[in-house]
């Protein structure tokens, strides 16, 4: 793993997302063989790695931010990769699990806790306060209201052709072309 | 539900549109008064007899501005356009918040008056301007809106508030009964009455089948006036090209960018050009149903226009074998819209004239394949239509004789912001913007908003290494702002393209601050949600100029900003491709007024505090926020 090439270091995480961006990337198809000539992954849940083993050329992060841990793992990104990409939706914008900004944390535990339809066995009314558990923010931060973010890819999830292109684009340090077809979400 | 008097009217109503759910918003506006006192009874009626889900029902409601508010007796609706802002408009609204005793967006206690903000109503040239009731009041003061609030609180009929038949030509017509204005400053060859009504109707259709029709104007190189600038004949031509059983022809009188007015003014002078140029059309394409899609803001022209229709059909001008042409069947309704600016997008329009939210459609299908209720449909710009009257009565080459290059004829330009006359004015395509200005009366003038909030910004720094090409790049889907070393340039589809809303900002404004923001607030406001582009970028994008407005912006921003512009792109249809241009185009041509902001040697300022951030949640769940990992 630490042997030395002209590969390019790639390492991907994903926080407050859907893992959906991910299944997109493995959804480049037979590519990924060429993409393997280009790059090794590092840090990343596709090889489970769990620690940067090496300075990284190009961080790829899914999702956004809801809570410490995220912020945590973000910054972590940002110190240890030169390239830092905000891949898909909730990244950007904050997504789907940015539907409770609107809504207080108070209410959303409330609801999820106590309060909610299908809450069952919650007698005693617990709270999830373990300090084990990271701490939930006040609302769904996109990652780059937290760090500096080099390029922003669209979608939900983005598509493998705009991955690719984006990913190659940037590999070979041409501009990254996205046409409309590649762009549009529907 | 209480009094079996709203349950009759319920029933009549719905009897009314046969139980047709594709009439949902007429429905919706006669039930106006039904819903807001009992909202959860007529929803179950509505729903159980039209098939539709309450949710659905509610998805429509939610929608549009004119049923979403509207919950007092007397509803005001101020009109938010930065030409409005320009003209006090804060000082009246306060006026109105103090008088009414109650703030913006809401109903004084008693249930009398509903304040709202509203999106521009189509009256820049004669700011502030509100409705109320359904009735126009102009040229709002202070010392106005304490009379007003005055007849309100002492229950007169809105009709004794106005000065009535105060406007000039046909807004005085007892049909009209407004103290709108029309501002007609310049007339060319579309608004000289030179031009006897129905002469192409009565005369000269009978000498030309329906493809020759398509093919003066075709040749005339007529193109759409709403701002794309399609070609007319080649619309006209595709929409004959699926066989159906019926075909449409919808005029688009929702004129929703702010600053323009010219269709108010076309239907207000003119409404016989306009529909004589739906007739024009359904005769040339074999279209059987016709329909204006009149936006709401506009509802006092409703009864003079619906009056004319009556003339028309009554004269064997509409109706069954028009002027004895056998099988020249059609005919015209009008439909009002509920407020929606998104409802200008031909798509979005023919859903909501199907009952629904005016979300635009993905493309393909093109509405002159598959349009309304499923026939093919072509949706022409007022302002067009009645144009392709004017060309099949004189003629294509008479037509040609005026413009430049690819911009034949004349464009109807609607005037405002800070010049001494604002207001409607035809002028020939390629006439210089400079010439523009002089003609209104400008002076002073720090940049010119051309074609609208979805237009772009343009300065002086920029303008060496700007060509034609890149300013289309940019356009989309009309126009552009302005600064002073472009006046040189000409009003045309291929170098200053337009749907016709011209705003002038002197020196005095501050660009980013009072017109930036205020564009960008209105397309947040209406965007339809459809796309996650259009409906988070723009309030992100806004964010982020006010984040360098209180002078916490780094340079990284000013790209970040740029990079999300092109992400807008992914969005279905071009106004919200077009919602983040304020931002872009400002940044494109005056970038020096957001480098005066930001931290030049600062690489990144983040506004987000941890501390902060987990708060609410630790105090909740009663835990110790320990972030000392994060630090």
């Amino acid at each position: 793993m630490i042997e030395k090439s002209n590969k390019k270091i790639i390492a991907t995480a994903s926080l407050a997302g859907c893992f959906g961006c991910h299944m997109s990337i493995l959804d480049i198809d037979d590519r990924l063989l060429d993409l393997i000539e280009l790059v090794t992954f590092d840090k990343s849940p596709i090889n489970d790695l769990k620690q940067f083993t090496q300075p990284i050329d190009i961080g790829i992060i899914e999702g956004g931010c809801c809570n410490s841990e995220n912020i945590e793992n973000l910054k972590y990104f940002r110190q240890n990769c030169k390239t830092l990409i905000s891949l898909g939706e909730c990244a950007i914008m904050g997504g789907l699990p940015a539907m409770r900004n609107g809504i207080s944390i108070k209410e959303c535990l409330q609801e999820a806790y106590l309060d909610g339809p299908t809450v069952q066995e919650n007698k005693e009314g617990i709270l999830p306060n373990d300090e084990e558990l990271p701490l939930l923010l006040d609302k769904v931060y996109p990652c780059h209201e937290i760090v500096k973010i080099d390029y922003f890819l669209p979608g939900c999830p983005p598509r493998a052709d705009l991955i690719w292109n984006a990913l190659t684009a940037i590999l070979l340090g041409k501009d990254i072309e996205l046409p409309y077809e590649v762009l549009k979400f529907d | 539900m209480e009094t079996t008097l709203q349950e009759k009217k319920i029933f009549d109503t719905l009897k009314k549109y046969g139980n047709n759910k594709s009439r949902l918003i007429d429905i919706l506006h006669e039930l106006k008064n039904e819903l807001a006192e009992n909202k959860k009874a007529v929803r179950k009626i509505l729903s159980e007899k039209l098939e539709i889900s309450a949710a659905e029902l509610d998805e429509v409601i939610s929608f549009y501005h004119f049923f979403l508010f509207g919950k007092g007796k007397y509803n005001i609706y101020l009109n938010t356009s930065i030409t409005a802002e320009l003209k006090d408009r804060d000082k009246v609204k306060k006026a109105f918040e103090r008088y009414c005793e109650t703030p913006f967006n809401s109903v004084t206690q008693d249930g009398l008056i509903g304040l709202y903000d509203t999106s521009c109503i189509g009256m820049n040239d004669q700011e502030p301007a509100a409705i109320i009731n359904g009735k126009i009041f102009t040229n709002l003061t202070p010392y106005r809106v304490k009379e007003l609030v005055q007849g309100i609180k002492s229950n007169k009929p809105v009709e004794e508030l106005m000065y009535e038949n105060s406007g000039d030509g046909n807004n005085s017509h007892p049909d009209v009964n407004s103290m709108v204005y029309n501002n007609i400053r310049r007339k060319s060859i579309i608004l000289n009455k030179d031009y006897p009504v129905y002469s192409f109707l009565k005369k000269g259709i009978k000498e030309m089948t329906p493809e020759e029709v398509i093919n003066k104007i075709e040749s005339s190189n007529l193109r759409g006036r709403g701002g794309a600038g399609f070609p007319t004949g080649l619309k006209w031509r595709f929409g004959c090209r699926v066989p159906s059983n019926h075909r449409v022809i919808i005029c688009n009188a929702d004129e929703g960018e702010p600053g323009t007015f010219k269709d108010r003014v076309l239907l207000t002078e003119y409404p016989e050009l306009v529909f004589e140029g739906m007739a024009a059309a359904a005769y040339a394409t074999g279209s059987d149903i016709g329909i204006l899609y009149l936006r709401y803001e506009y509802l006092y022209l409703l009864k003079f226009l619906n009056k004319k229709l009556i003339e028309m059909q009554a004269s064997n001008l509409l109706g069954n074998n028009i002027e004895g042409i056998k099988g020249f069947n059609f005919n015209i309704r009008i439909q009002m819209g509920a407020g929606a600016y998104v409802c200008g997008e031909e798509s979005a329009l023919i859903e909501s004239l199907e009952g629904k939210r005016g979300e635009p459609r993905d493309k393909p299908p093109f509405p002159v394949e598959k349009g309304y209720l499923g026939y093919p449909t072509i949706v022409n710009n007022v302002e067009t239509l009645a144009t392709a009257v004017k060309i099949l009565h004189f003629g294509p080459d008479w037509y040609s004789g005026f413009g430049t290059g690819d911009s034949l004829g004349t464009k109807l330009l609607s005037i405002s912001g800070d010049c001494k006359l604002p207001g409607i004015y035809e002028v020939e395509w390629g006439i210089r913007l400079g010439e523009v200005l002089e003609m209104c009366g400008a002076e002073d003038v720090q940049a010119v908003q051309v074609g609208g909030p979805s237009g772009m910004l343009i300065g002086m720094k920029d303008l060496n290494n700007l060509n034609s090409i890149e300013l289309m790049k940019w356009y989309k889907p009309s126009g552009m702002m302005v600064a002073e070393k472009f006046f040189d340039r000409k009003l045309s589809y291929s170098d200053l393209p337009t749907g016709g809303s011209i705003i002038i900002f002197n020196n005095s404004r501050d660009l980013l601050k009072e017109v930036v923001l205020n564009f960008m607030s209105f397309f947040i406001e209406e965007s339809c949600g459809a796309c996650s582009t259009c409906r988070n970028l723009p309030y992100i994008m806004k964010n982020k100029l006010q984040k360098i407005l209180n002078g916490n912006g780094v340079k990284k921003d000013i790209e970040d900003l740029l990079s999300w512009g092109k992400i807008l792109k992914a969005s279905r249809c071009g106004l919200g491709q077009a919602a983040g241009n304020p931002i872009l185009s400002s940044i494109f041509n005056f970038r020096y007024l957001y480098e005066k902001h930001i931290q030049s040697l600062v690489e990144f300022n983040s506004e987000f505090e941890i501390e902060k951030a987990v708060t609410a949640y630790s105090k909740f769940v009663h835990r110790k926020p320990v972030l000392y990992h994060l630090q």
